[in-house]
């Protein structure tokens, strides 16, 4: 059982474009996490402080604890890290395609791009409810309900563990 | 499809899968390269840098502990908005005080107020002598020196109200004092504490006008009290770390200081709260208003000039002593400028006219010829667009505070000039460039503060609220008042002794008088004295 209907195996371009998609957004995951890992500056404090809606009040909460905040910053520099490795060398990218969509939906709903709610920093595009999180979410589903890893990835090492 | 076929038959791994399966590995080898390259320029930028910045290597500021065990008794003359600060510095804060915001922190997790009072260190003081000539603020000052609610839990001693600043200095068992006045009293009340011996520390503008200031210096120096000014900002880290920078010669030379002050709101105007309960009962009008210039009677006008004094000459200094006095001590702390050999000022009344006599726009300039340098000073009561301090160099300007100040309170940036001579080779190999820092200091990039109001941000950008020690959100006004504790029992020096002083109050005097005048002054090292520029001799 390959995870992929027969027809996305046999047509190449269906193929290599589901590959391309995950090792891309598996860069952009690993280049994330590894900034914020060698700035010994940042933090998710600022992004936390601007965040509207649902969780805001959460957010809050974690920036005014400085243990929780900094739990926040090592999940997210070695979350990201983890994720974007993983799905570049595609290893478990299918476990780490589900965590990915969660941390960019997180990102989302931290701070959605709704009417009505202004942020401080300005965006760079310009968006209303659908932005670039939202988008990479839904890649992420496609990456996860389409696992690729398995036949161009480290995981076609592991040929027992089929459910991957 | 034969892929999926190889997989499901096994173990037999051929060429085909292994190349497969290692397929994103040169892709990972790219990313690789690339963050090293990245990781590798990034580096070889910050020792181009800092390679010139030996003292960058030096250990952060840390808190000193207290010079000796010895128990100080304390009296506060002057217990309003700024002398309770002071004593909340010293460890005693009304119980209305700890309740406000021990309740603001339950309700806004971001506000650090009490947190921040609460583990400041226990300086090992009483607070034992009050004087207010406001009765309400008087028992505001008891009440503080009595709550429990403080850093070292019950306090030794509570404090007796004086109604004359005279009786309290008379009372033997009190060390030392902070006055907290309105200017028109702070000569008399220091030239008479340090005649009785005691230790003094005075808020600023040192005084009210330049006579006063120069016998206050000759009366500390006579007496050799102890005395620190009420410059918090000579205990804020970035302060020292631009110093240092400077001090390397990052900058080039330096023939420019633009200073300013921006604030648009009533409260920033010193159009303060007018206490319900002051009236000719709880008052003291005339003692109030005994050293100044001109006289009122008690009644409407004289209840706006007892809360808002800062509006008028007869008490004050307006921008000058309030405002110029922390940002020239500030430039003067970190480069060591000394007093001006000339200055002149112009401004006017353009927005709150509401009878007072300062200027809410007032602008000045600051020679000093010897060390080939003007500071300009410019500052609006109208306009809340954050300016920040420059201090400009040939080779790359500093950027203190402001919109522009690295985004982060009270920290600071430096950027290389395009047309630098020192940088001019890797400004042409791209090392550097004129549109990112060179250098940032922000130390509470990872603290977060909850400063909401536009009044505490202005405070904030300019260092006056809050320090960072050991990672550690300090109030730099705990800092001075424990700097000043600790030259007491060691016998040293604070750091806005006397000499800084008297740099501070004559420069801000000669913008002063030239206002005043319309004429430019010049200093007379010689004699202490400063006159208008004769301008047949020039």
């Amino acid at each position: 059982m390959s995870g992929l209907d027969s027809s996305i195996l046999k047509n190449k371009c269906q193929l290599y474009g589901l590959v391309t998609l995950r090792v891309l957004i598996g860069w952009h995951f690993l280049y994330e996490g590894v900034s914020k890992l060698i700035n010994p500056y940042w933090s998710s404090a600022a992004y936390l402080l601007d965040s509207k809606w649902l969780f805001s009040g959460l957010a809050e909460t974690i920036v005014s604890d400085p243990t929780l905040l900094t739990i926040s910053d090592y999940v997210n520099m070695w979350g990201l890290t983890l994720v974007g490795a993983s799905l570049l060398l595609g290893l478990f990218s299918r476990y780490t395609a589900l965590i990915g969509m969660g941390f960019v939906l997180l990102y989302y709903l931290f701070a959605p791009p709704f009417l009505g709610l202004e942020y401080s920093k300005p965006g760079e595009g310009s968006y209303i409810i659908v932005n670039k999180n939202l988008i990479e979410a839904c890649a992420l589903w496609v990456i996860y309900s389409f696992p690729t890893s398995h036949i161009i990835g480290l995981d076609r090492f592991f040929p027992n563990r089929k459910s991957n | 499809m034969s892929d999926n076929t190889d997989k499901d038959n096994g173990k037999n791994m051929n060429r085909r899968d292994i190349l497969k399966g290692l397929a994103t590995i040169p892709v990972f080898g790219l990313f690789l390269v690339n963050l090293w390259q990245k990781i590798r320029r990034d580096a070889l930028r910050k020792s181009n840098l800092l390679g010139d910045l030996i003292q960058e290597k030096s250990p952060p500021a840390v808190i000193s502990g207290l010079s000796d065990s010895r128990h100080l008794k304390l009296g506060i003359i002057g217990y309003g908005g700024r002398g309770s600060h002071l004593i909340r510095g010293a460890g005693f804060a009304t119980k209305e005080w700890t309740d406000t915001v021990s309740e603001n922190a339950r309700k806004n997790k971001l506000d650090k107020q009490f947190e921040t009072f609460m583990t400041q260190e226990d300086l090992n003081v009483s607070l034992v002598g009050v004087c207010d000539l406001f009765d309400v603020r008087a028992e505001q000052g008891i009440n503080a020196s009595k709550n429990e609610v403080r850093p070292g839990g019950k306090p030794k001693q509570t404090a007796t109200r004086y109604t004359h600043y005279t009786d309290l200095l008379n009372i033997k068992d009190i060390d030392a004092v902070i006055v907290a006045t309105p200017d028109h009293w702070h000569s008399r009340i220091t030239i008479d504490a340090a005649k009785a011996g005691k230790d003094v520390y005075c808020e600023k503008g040192l005084t009210r006008t330049f006579d006063e200031a120069i016998k206050v210096y000759n009366e500390v120096k006579k007496t050799g009290i102890t005395f620190q000014l009420g410059h918090q900002n000579r205990q804020v880290d970035a302060n020292e770390k631009a110093k240092q920078i400077i001090k390397q010669g990052l900058l080039g030379k330096i023939n420019l200081v633009e200073l300013a002050t921006n604030r648009n709101s009533p409260w920033g105007a010193w159009v303060w709260g007018i206490h319900p309960e002051g009236n000719a009962q709880t008052i003291d009008w005339d003692t109030f208003q005994e050293p100044s210039p001109n006289k009122i009677p008690f009644g409407e006008e004289a209840l706006r000039r007892f809360f808002r004094w800062r509006c008028w000459f007869d008490y004050g200094t307006g921008l000058s002593g309030d405002l110029l006095s922390h940002d020239f001590d500030a430039i003067n702390q970190i480069m060591d400028l000394g007093i001006p050999k000339y200055a002149s000022s112009s401004g006017g009344i353009y927005f709150y006219k509401d009878g007072r006599d300062v200027p809410d726009v007032w602008n000045a300039t600051f020679e000093y010829p010897d060390k080939d340098l003007t500071i300009l000073y410019s500052a609006t009561l109208s306009s809340n667009d954050p300016r920040g301090n420059r201090i400009m160099g040939h080779d790359a300007t500093m950027q203190m505070g402001g919109q522009s100040g690295g985004g982060s309170v009270h920290g600071f940036i430096v950027k290389a000039d395009s047309e630098s001579t020192r940088y001019k080779d890797r400004l042409e190999s791209g090392i550097i460039s004129t549109q990112y820092p060179i250098y940032t200091y922000s130390p509470g990039s990872k603290q977060i503060d909850g400063i909401t109001s536009a009044t505490s941000r202005y405070f904030a950008n300019k260092g006056l609220l809050y320090t960072y020690r050991e990672g550690k959100r300090v109030d730099p006004t705990h800092l001075h008042v424990k700097d000043w504790l600790d030259a007491i029992r060691s016998g040293g020096q604070p750091k806005c002794d006397i000499e800084q002083a008297l740099h501070e109050a004559v420069a801000c005097h000669m913008a002063t008088e030239s206002y005043l005048q319309g004429k430019q002054m010049e200093w007379h090292e010689d004699t202490h004295t400063i006159e208008p520029v004769d301008k047949s001799k020039v």
